[in-house]
């Protein structure tokens, strides 16, 4: 099922722009573990490899990848926490 | 029984994916953990703008073979801590200036939180006895594991046979048979190991992430300890970008070596003494050690260090603008444009790092 990246309302933004690989990850990480089931939390970053990891990282920890856009030069990424 | 738990210490390297598909072929769940140390080889990579020949980017070698060979994976930053221990190693340096023997116990010490929260039983790792000379025979393996208090509960699938049991072979956690008995460099075991448990890409040489033990690397970070007396985070994360020039006034010179690494010195070019030519070539950043502005001499000496690695006239001159930085406020702003001229390779030779 396609998801509508701009109607997406996040319940936690974090950015992590200026940083790279693996940094994005680590935030994203302690992000994840303050949202709740079925929230879903924004992710800013402009490590263009980003586009990879987070997908990966999403894999590995089973949490769902919602997909991702490109504002103005800054990445933004949207993964939904699918457990506790 | 309850289902039981490890914690791995996972690189992405051939060595601990190995471990990690050992123990979990024996029904045991796995939490693979990587150690962001803050000296990461694809993080430089990235902030450099380097991609791999065919334009993807190089990844982190423990998040893309967790993701491909279905390992649950958690990266934890140690950054902060870490930075502590490379400085002031209880146990010193290696060949280079990775602290080998502090590095381990502390990602053991790290691991065995990771365990008790998980409820996990046991840590594994991917070490194989005798393979490297410094933190990996049996004496170091025993004094990181007292050091980080985690003695007989480190598991080391690839070299179990060979090494004393330990408490999760001893309870039955986890057989000991069904284990590696691997001892030294060859690696012929282990590709053959890795054929049989499906690993059909693994990292070219052994992953690891970590540029603590790259010669350039350790050389340079000599150099400014020796004559800094002490280093900053800053400066170790310059370390790993261009070519390095010490001045005789002990100014640390910065040069690029190439668009990727022009592009992240321009970025810090308002937190120190940037010059850039006035037409095509190498940009450069320069700190004196000293709170002090650069001199006149200096500010010669660093146009013509940048003309070298720049496309000049039939002299070898070229216009090179320079600009203070910008953050000092004390002092006042200065900038400029110098003709720098090539300067002799001995005398280049005699400033480069």
């Amino acid at each position: 099922m396609a998801v509508d990246l701009n109607n997406i309302k996040p319940d936690i933004t974090h950015d992590a722009t200026g940083t790279f690989c693996p940094i994005p990850i680590t935030e994203l990480a302690k992000v994840m573990k303050q949202a709740k089931k079925g929230q879903v939390v924004e992710l800013l970053a402009d490590d263009e490899g980003a586009i990879q990891d987070v997908p990966a990282w999403c894999e590995t920890t089973g949490n769902e990848f919602l997909g991702y856009k490109e504002e103005d030069g800054v990445l933004v990424f949207y993964v939904k926490k699918t457990q506790d | 029984m309850k289902k039981i738990k490890a914690v791995a210490l996972y690189s992405g390297g051939l060595d601990s994916t190995l471990a990690i598909k050992l123990v979990q072929n024996q029904g045991i769940d796995v939490l693979a953990v990587h150690f962001y140390t803050g000296f990461c080889i694809t993080e430089t990579k990235r902030r450099r703008g380097e991609k791999k020949p065919d334009g993807t980017h190089y990844m982190n070698p423990a998040l893309k073979y967790a993701a491909k060979y279905g390992f649950k994976l958690e990266i934890v930053d140690i950054s902060d801590e870490y930075f502590d221990i490379i400085q002031n190693p209880k146990y010193g340096y290696g060949a280079n200036i990775n602290p080998c023997i502090d590095c381990r116990a502390f990602m053991y010490k790290k691991a065995k939180e990771i365990m008790e929260r998980e409820g996990a039983h046991f840590i594994v790792s991917g070490e194989v006895l005798n393979q490297r000379p410094m933190s990996q025979h049996l004496k170091a393996m025993k004094i990181i594991e007292r050091e980080a208090g985690v003695e007989g509960l480190v598991v080391k699938p690839l070299s179990a046979k060979v090494l004393p049991p330990t408490i999760p072979e001893e309870k039955g956690w986890i057989d000991r048979n069904k284990l590696e008995g691997i001892v030294g460099r060859s690696r012929k075991r282990q590709l053959q190991l890795a054929k049989e448990l499906g690993i059909d890409e693994f990292e070219q040489p052994a992953g690891g992430c970590c540029y603590l033990t790259d010669e350039n690397f350790a050389r340079k970070y000599k150099e400014a300890v020796s004559i800094q007396g002490f280093i900053t985070r800053d400066d170790l994360y310059l370390l790993t970008v261009g070519r390095h020039f010490r001045l005789d006034t002990g100014t640390k010179v910065i040069v690029s070596r190439n668009e990727g690494e022009g592009n992240f010195i321009k970025g810090l070019r308002k937190n120190y003494w940037y010059f850039e030519p006035i037409g095509k070539g190498a940009v450069a950043i320069a700190k004196p050690i000293e709170d002090r502005p650069l001199t006149e001499e200096e500010i010669k000496q660093i146009a013509n260090i940048v003309a070298r690695y720049c496309k000049t006239d039939e002299e070898g001159k070229i216009n090179i603008k320079y600009t203070s930085p910008e953050t000092d406020l004390l002092t006042e702003s200065k900038e400029g444009i110098i003709l720098g001229k090539k300067p002799e390779e001995t005398l280049l030779e005699n400033w480069r790092i």
